[in-house]
């Protein structure tokens, strides 16, 4: 089987962000980056599905110099290769120039199966799965918390609301990964050094062809407000403070 | 600049490990001890139990660098007891077979410590023997292919999991150096017994035990090198327990520094938050400075090493450094926590009880000084 994960790197999630003061992104001093967890879920899948099934499972990302790092750990965690698409003018692009670049990469590749996080804890825009199947002209299948395979067709299964629902879908098609549908391995430390070793793939946009003007743009980002700070109700008499705290309930709060 | 890509790529997924497999089951192990065939299993198919041993024998075949990041990394797990536990397995029972083991122990001993299949323990001390190691009393004396093993050992960590230790005995009754061997011992020979578990101050999370040996029968191939140069072979071995613990002790210190400014941020008293107190906030940067001070002395301890230098004297002032700072630290940052730190349900008390071994386990402070005039020659 050739199968396609598709991961991104983002910032840890216990990592603390910061708007930058011009409000055109988050100050990525100081910040450790990670693969996204949906995207992990997607690689441990990927690699699964290699061990049960045999073939070759290949990393595709679109990010900065740094993604590398990221790359790198999924090939330590056991798949073969990789292609990083780096390139400035792709630096904090949209979800459709993501998909768009990842889909120029992943046709050469000739896929049975792809995963995708189903979104990037970062921005979570939640679009990229979706754009790349469409781009393809291939199935999707999003949210996937069980995926099997028999017959060259799979049978992924999707919670909604209350209920699940159980999909089914030839092959190739683009699967989106949610909590739930594995627990991701430790990259070892002889997968570590083995790593290094790997061969990974850099291209830029003009090597792919595709237009680097995204559709979207973030016109500014800013923080939310500060919580405004409790208030403490003076007092001796407990009943007056709580007919004081009721009418601030009532008049300030307006929750009941 | 120590650390590479590849090595942070191996810090990142040690990190993961304890943070997902070990700290969020260190209350529990703080009650029943660790579970540490299950743990070391876990461990030794991720490669983490085998850094700088031979891939012969399932190791990494990595230098002092990858076995810090390790060392390092397992500082962060939330209290000092699976630490320890862990690199008695790496780096307390091991390196002799590593250094001087036949063919037949490294195969049969190393490598099932290796992949995490055998509990290794060191069993040197004993009830009238700690510091001065030359007093030991056990005696393994060679009849009719075995060496016949009689005597007691005690603060034996991993003691009642353990498959087989590493011990120290006496081969002989001539005096001198020459009159020890080193063996592997394995528990389930006849006449091991474990006299007791042992109810301690600190690392409840890792087992300590006393041991008795009656008439236990030690195969003939169990000694480790020359069965009159065991009390040399420990020397050596020692080098490398007593280098473990400095790496996790700088990682601990900045720990307990970084938890305790938190909560001095959040306290307020008379109107202000604790961590604007200049007395505090002065005591807080000085420890940060000596802890950067052994930091450099570990490193330099690394590089020394991996140029086969002897670091014997360097590691005994780092070891000595450690254990006096660490309980500093530890102590401190509990008063700092006021009635808070008081308490078993915060952190800091449990690296407080933790932290008292470190001047006394491998090597007492005073033994280490002595070391350090010795080898200056006076």
């Amino acid at each position: 089987m050739n199968i396609v994960a598709c991961v991104k790197q983002v910032p840890d999630t216990e990592a603390l962000i910061k708007v930058k003061p011009d409000g055109s992104g988050i100050d990525e001093g100081g910040i450790k980056w990670v693969m996204n967890p949906y995207d992990e879920y997607g690689v441990e899948e990927a690699l699964r599905l290699k061990e049960a099934k045999g073939g070759e499972v290949t990393i595709v990302s679109v990010g900065p110099a740094r993604a590398m790092e990221t790359i790198r750990t999924a090939l330590a965690m056991g798949a073969e290769k990789g292609v990083h698409v780096s390139d400035p003018l792709l630096d904090n692009t949209d979800a459709y120039t993501t998909a768009a670049a990842l889909a120029a990469v992943i046709k050469g590749l000739n896929p049975d199966i792809i995963f995708c996080g189903q979104r990037a804890i970062d921005d979570d825009s939640g679009q990229v799965g979706s754009i790349l199947a469409a781009i393809l002209g291939i199935p999707q299948v999003t949210i996937v918390t069980k995926l099997e395979m028999a017959d060259g067709k799979i049978k992924a299964i999707k919670p909604i609301e209350g209920a699940q629902l159980v999909i089914e879908s030839t092959l190739p098609c683009v699967i989106t990964t949610q909590k739930g549908l594995n627990e991701p391995r430790y990259a070892s430390l002889p997968g570590i050094m083995k790593a290094k070793k790997k061969p990974v793939d850099v291209k830029n946009a003009a090597a792919l062809g595709i237009a680097t003007e995204p559709k979207a743009k973030v016109a500014k980002m800013t923080p939310p407000p500060d919580r405004a700070p409790g208030k403490i109700i003076a007092g001796d008499d407990p009943a007056a403070k709580a007919a004081e705290l009721v009418r601030l309930l009532r008049e300030e709060a307006k929750v009941i | 600049m120590y650390f590479d890509e590849t090595h942070e790529a191996f810090r990142a997924s040690i990190r993961r490990f304890v943070d997902k497999e070990i700290n969020p089951y260190m209350d529990e192990w703080e009650e029943t001890t660790a579970p540490l065939h299950e743990l070391f299993k876990k461990m030794g198919d991720l490669g983490f139990l085998g850094i700088r041993y031979d891939p012969k024998y399932g190791g990494q075949g990595l230098d002092y660098w990858y076995e810090t990041v390790m060392l390092e990394e397992i500082g962060r797990i939330h209290g000092m007891g699976v630490s320890t536990a862990i690199a008695v397995q790496t780096n307390m029972a091991t390196p002799a077979i590593a250094a001087f083991g036949s063919e037949y122990l490294k195969e049969t001993y190393l490598k099932p410590a290796i992949t995490g299949d055998m509990v290794t323990a060191i069993a040197v001390t004993e009830p009238d023997a700690g510091s001065d190691v030359f007093a030991i009393k056990s005696k393994a004396i060679k009849k009719n292919g075995y060496y016949v093993l009689n005597g007691s050992k005690t603060y034996i960590t991993n003691g009642t999991q353990a498959d087989y230790l590493t011990l120290l005995a006496k081969t002989s009754d001539e005096p001198g150096y020459h009159s020890f061997g080193l063996f592997v011992v394995p528990t389930n020979l006849p006449g091991f017994h474990v006299s007791k578990k042992l109810d301690k101050l600190g690392l409840r999370s890792s087992d300590t035990a006393e041991l008795f040996f009656d008439n236990v029968k030690i195969p003939a191939e169990n000694v480790i090198g020359d069965d009159r140069e065991g009390f040399i072979c420990q020397m050596k071995q020692f080098q490398h327990e007593r280098f473990a613990v400095l790496p996790g002790t700088c990682v601990g210190v900045d720990n307990m520094i970084a938890m305790t400014v938190d909560y001095l941020r959040q306290r307020i008293v008379f109107g202000k938050p604790l961590i604007t107190k200049q007395v505090l906030r002065h005591r807080l940067a000085g420890w940060l400075m000596r802890n950067e001070a052994l930091r450099q002395l570990t490193y330099h301890i690394v590089k020394m090493k991996m140029e086969g230098l002897d670091a014997t004297k360097e590691v005994s002032m780092g070891k000595y450094l450690a254990g006096q700072l660490i309980s500093e630290v530890a102590g401190g940052c509990l008063q700092m926590y006021g009635g808070m730190g008081f308490m078993n349900e915060t952190l800091i008390s449990r690296y407080f009880r933790d932290a008292r071994i470190m001047s006394i386990g491998g090597g007492a402070d005073e033994v280490m000084l002595e070391i350090i005039a010795r080898l200056e020659g006076f």
